[in-house]
């Protein structure tokens, strides 16, 4: 047995010494680094690697959590025993269960030996690359904020007294930039980014051009007129959509009434143009992994098929409360946090057009390639939103002047029904979660500008 | 902090550091404990208690900084983060200077909260619910948190700085659903402190019933209108306009890289003259308040605006150092995992003269907006959003319905050259702030404050 599993033993057995009917640890360990540069130069070189261990322990149907740094034997003795003491003073819920263990299929190919292999100077030149390449693209392109690379390689180990048991390694890396360009007297920013398993997986140029282009074609933007008419999402904008949609198909939200989907199943929730799905072992998937946060197997679940509306994502609580099978849907954000409902990668299904297809398609309308306030701008509960964004207008189908400082508004469900069609080219954004999503055509929002 | 970080130990970690040259190095050692709890559907749940300790240890040499952090803080893991940073260096050895101890006052906990039972915090948050319930049968839905969490920090550098500082914070939040048929609303309130569990002794339940009462109001709520109009902006954390709109302008690091629309503005006209702006982190029990900043440097009132003149940025110590000014004790860190940077503590707009009362009846047509979500810059267009929470439209220099849906959008220099008025009605509020991956504690504040225009982008046709 692996040091991380033997760890993740130890901390079981010692919440139940300390008075916990079951338990489960969950221990990670993360080597990490990131790079920033700028003008040339390296500004931080971070390295690190840092591991901890979070103890869920339930006294019957109370359940409570700690977690801690302090792998010693009194450390762990330490954590387990405050678990227990949190399950004391929860309140009883009858669904509340430790998972059952299940088989899961070893899941190859999610750590990439770049990682190690590539020293820090190789990734920091990496960096360079990306910020060299747009500062050389255009003489408007005055200067980049940060080009930033940062990688980790994640050990995760998972052990319960009903028998879960497992472990795995993913690695994953990722580069961006914030390019900055001027022109008629005002600045534009352009964020230009890549997603890999490893460094080898990045392509550095591409990386800088896109920050560049994005940056050089908002030089002029000024505020649209408001309308209301088709607006073309970008990938990044449809993947922070469908980050929204994917939260309110968790069934948390769902069985506590606070999701706009509540209730829906079997209804025409979108448009025939719009299929959603979520796959915990899309092996392209950055969230990829054998099992969930709470070691149970991850897997595909359609959400949103031909319009109607398929099924929630469930963890064990919530698939206990629904009477259902869980789908391999708990998430942590580490070592701190207990486990709860969330996507993992979330898939919009292609369509058949080119993105210069959909823009004809539009006809007279807005490509919306950046929004902004998100977590404010929208309510979960009710799926309104109103949000900034900038872009470019559409006119006879093709791509126009640029625009900034204006509104789009509407509600979630809505917007669904009103997607006329999607690109046939998917790309993975890390924004919204993980999601990987081609350009979407909507056929009519709000836009708010003079 | 001696017991935090030995100075023996940490001479010799800073040598360590310094072992393949550098101008300066620094370790910063933390221990952080927390506990939260939460009510949903009136049950207790999420209850969780952490600890963790660790130490991160940085070199800089020439514009380059070096970083590594650990897990623990026994002496050995002190010298592996020191011995991490440095093997990217090539250069001499270099000799931090002796230590000297510089005291700080940690701020006044009156009643630890680790000393409270966690049945008490549980009851309170029962309290809440209560009290959010009782407002009206449509209130259908409640959720209430409490959260604690203790810092201790200390730290040494080569310039011979040893200090140290001890902080604990205390927050509640509670969000209500209100339901009438088909409509849904929500509404949420939240108190925070640099302070102990006293900050909650003084009716903490009000947060409960002013979340419920939110969410009540909306239920009416008509769609928001869309287009450029006076807004007024209420107080409290109507202050994270400021903060959105100006404050993240004005962090250093931006302004060096000359990516705000603030470089170079330093002792112009920025707004009308009566508008005066500070960053202060010595705010007795605020959210934002520390000792010492994460760098060692004291806290601070840095004034940022005078009488509509931009007369300082925030800068943390190599921002200043690169600039030729003193830090303004802003740099600051989420954890020994992370490198300090220029950030904001408790920022507000000063009191003015006016009354809310007063800057609405002059408006004819317009929208108020008493308090957001959030928000949300881009400092080197300028351009912002602000998700509205609470807002009505204003007609006849009255307020009149309430408005569901409402984000504010502009551009910083336009929208901080509109505020026209400046309450007297001042008020902080705690907030988080997201900037570089990190989050901290910031606290905003401000009277009520007018724009004399403003976009409001809603979603009546």
């Amino acid at each position: 047995m692996s040091e991380l599993s033997a760890a993740a033993r130890r901390a079981v057995e010692a919440a139940t010494v300390a008075g916990a009917g079951e338990a489960e640890a969950y221990v990670s360990r993360d080597s990490g680094r990131e790079v920033r540069v700028h003008g040339g130069e390296v500004e931080s070189l971070t390295a690190a690697t840092q591991s901890g261990v979070g103890v869920r322990a339930w006294i019957g149907h109370r359940v409570g959590y700690a977690y801690g740094t302090d792998f010693s034997d009194a450390g762990v003795r330490a954590i387990a025993a405050q678990a227990a003491e949190a399950a004391a003073v929860a309140d009883e819920d009858e669904f509340a269960a430790p998972p059952q263990p299940a088989f899961f299929e070893a899941l190859p190919g999610l750590s990439d030996p770049s990682i190690g292999e590539w020293e820090a100077g190789r990734v920091a030149e990496l960096a360079l690359t990306v910020e060299r390449t747009a500062l050389e693209a255009d003489e408007r392109l005055v200067g980049v904020e940060a080009a930033v690379y940062a990688d980790s390689d994640e050990r995760i180990a998972i052990a319960s007294s009903t028998g879960v048991a497992g472990e795995y390694e993913a690695s994953s890396c990722y580069a961006y930039l914030q390019a900055l360009a001027e022109g008629g007297g005002a600045r534009e920013t352009g964020l230009g980014f890549g997603l890999a398993r490893g460094p080898r997986g990045l392509d550095p140029v591409a990386i800088g051009r896109e920050g560049a282009e994005r940056a050089l074609q908002m030089i002029g933007a000024e505020k649209p007129e408001s309308r209301s008419c088709p607006v073309v999402f970008d990938e990044t904008v449809a993947a922070s959509f469908a980050g929204l949609i994917g939260g309110g198909l968790g069934a948390k939200a769902v069985q506590r009434g606070r999701s706009p989907f509540a209730g829906r199943i079997g209804e025409e929730v979108a448009s025939s143009a719009f299929a959603l799905h979520d796959d915990g072992r899309d092996p392209d998937g950055p969230a990829s992994a054998p099992f969930d946060a709470e070691g149970v197997p991850r897997r595909r679940t359609a959400l949103i098929e031909d319009g109607r509306l398929r099924s929630y994502l469930f963890d064990t609580y919530s698939a206990n409360r629904e009477g259902t099978q869980s789908t391999g849907s708990a998430a942590r954000a580490g070592y701190r946090s207990l486990p709860s409902v969330a996507t993992s990668n979330l898939v919009i299904a292609p369509g058949a057009l080119s993105f210069e297809q959909l823009l004809a398609e539009a006809g007279e309308g807005v490509y919306v390639n950046d929004v902004a306030g998100l977590h404010s701008g929208v309510n979960p509960v009710t799926g309104v939103f109103s949000v900034g964004a900038s872009g470019r207008m559409i006119r006879g189908g093709a791509l126009a002047e640029p625009v900034r400082e204006f509104t789009v508004a509407g509600e979630l469900v809505a917007m669904l029904g009103a997607v006329s069609a999607a690109g046939v080219t998917p790309r993975w954004v890390p924004f919204g979660g993980s999601v990987s999503t081609p350009p979407l055509l909507i056929a009519e929002m709000a836009i708010s500008g003079s | 902090m001696s017991e935090l970080l030995d100075p023996g130990v940490a001479e010799r970690v800073l040598s360590h550091a310094l072992a393949n040259g550098g101008r300066f190095a620094e370790v910063f050692a933390e221990r952080r404990r927390g506990q939260s709890l939460a009510i949903d559907e009136r049950r207790i749940e999420s209850v969780q208690s952490g600890a963790e300790e660790g130490a991160g240890v940085r070199v800089v040499e020439g514009n380059t900084s070096y970083f590594a952090h650990v897990d623990g803080l026994d002496p050995a893991d002190l010298e592996r983060a020191a011995d991490e940073a440095a093997a990217a260096l090539k250069g001499a050895r270099a000799e931090p200077r002796p230590l000297q101890a510089r005291a700080s006052t940690p701020l006044p906990i009156e009643r630890r909260p680790e000393e409270v039972p966690a049945e008490r915090k549980a009851a309170l948050l029962r309290e809440l619910d209560e009290r959010a319930r009782a407002k009206g049968a449509e209130v259908a839905q409640f959720v209430a948190s409490y959260a604690e969490a203790r810092r201790e920090v200390a730290l040494a550098n080569s310039d011979g700085l040893f200090s140290g500082d001890d902080r604990t914070r205390v927050r509640i939040g509670a969000q209500a659903v209100a339901r009438r048929d088909e409509a849904v609303e929500t509404g949420a309130e939240t108190l925070g402190g640099h302070r102990g569990f006293e900050l909650l002794e003084d009716d903490p339940g009000q947060i409960a019933e002013q979340a419920a009462a939110k969410a009540l109001t909306l239920l009416d709520a008509v769609p928001a209108p869309s287009g450029s109009m006076p807004v007024v902006v209420g107080g409290g954390f109507g202050g994270v306009l400021f903060h959105e709109m100006t404050g993240h302008g004005l962090e250093a690091d931006h302004i060096e890289k000359n990516a705000s629309v603030y470089t170079g503005k330093l002792g112009e006209r920025v707004a009308e003259p009566l508008l005066n702006a500070y960053d202060d982190g010595r705010l007795p029990g605020e959210w934002g308040s520390d000792a010492i900043d994460d760098e060692g440097q004291p806290t601070q009132k840095t004034q940022v605006i005078e009488d509509g003149r931009l007369t300082s940025y925030l800068y943390d110590r190599l921002t200043a150092e690169r600039a030729g000014v003193a830090s303004t004790g802003n740099g600051r860190r989420e954890s020994f995992r992370h490198l300090p940077i220029p950030r904001m503590t408790n920022t507000y707009i000063a009191p003015g003269d006016a009354t809310p009362e007063g800057m609405i009846a002059e408006v004819e047509q317009g929208f108020y907006a008493v308090s957001f979500g959030g928000g949300q810059v881009d400092p080197a267009t300028g351009d912002f959003v602000f998700g509205v929470s609470e807002g009505y439209l204003i007609e006849g220099g009255k307020v009149t319905r309430p408005c569901r849906g409402a984000t504010l959008i502009g551009n910083c220099l336009d929208a901080l050259a509109a505020i026209d008025a400046v309450g007297g009605d001042f008020f902080m509020k705690s907030g988080i702030c997201g900037k570089g991956g990190q989050k901290a504690p910031v606290g905003t504040g401000q009277g009520h404050v007018r724009l004399r225009a403003l976009t409001v982008g809603g979603t009546a046709r």
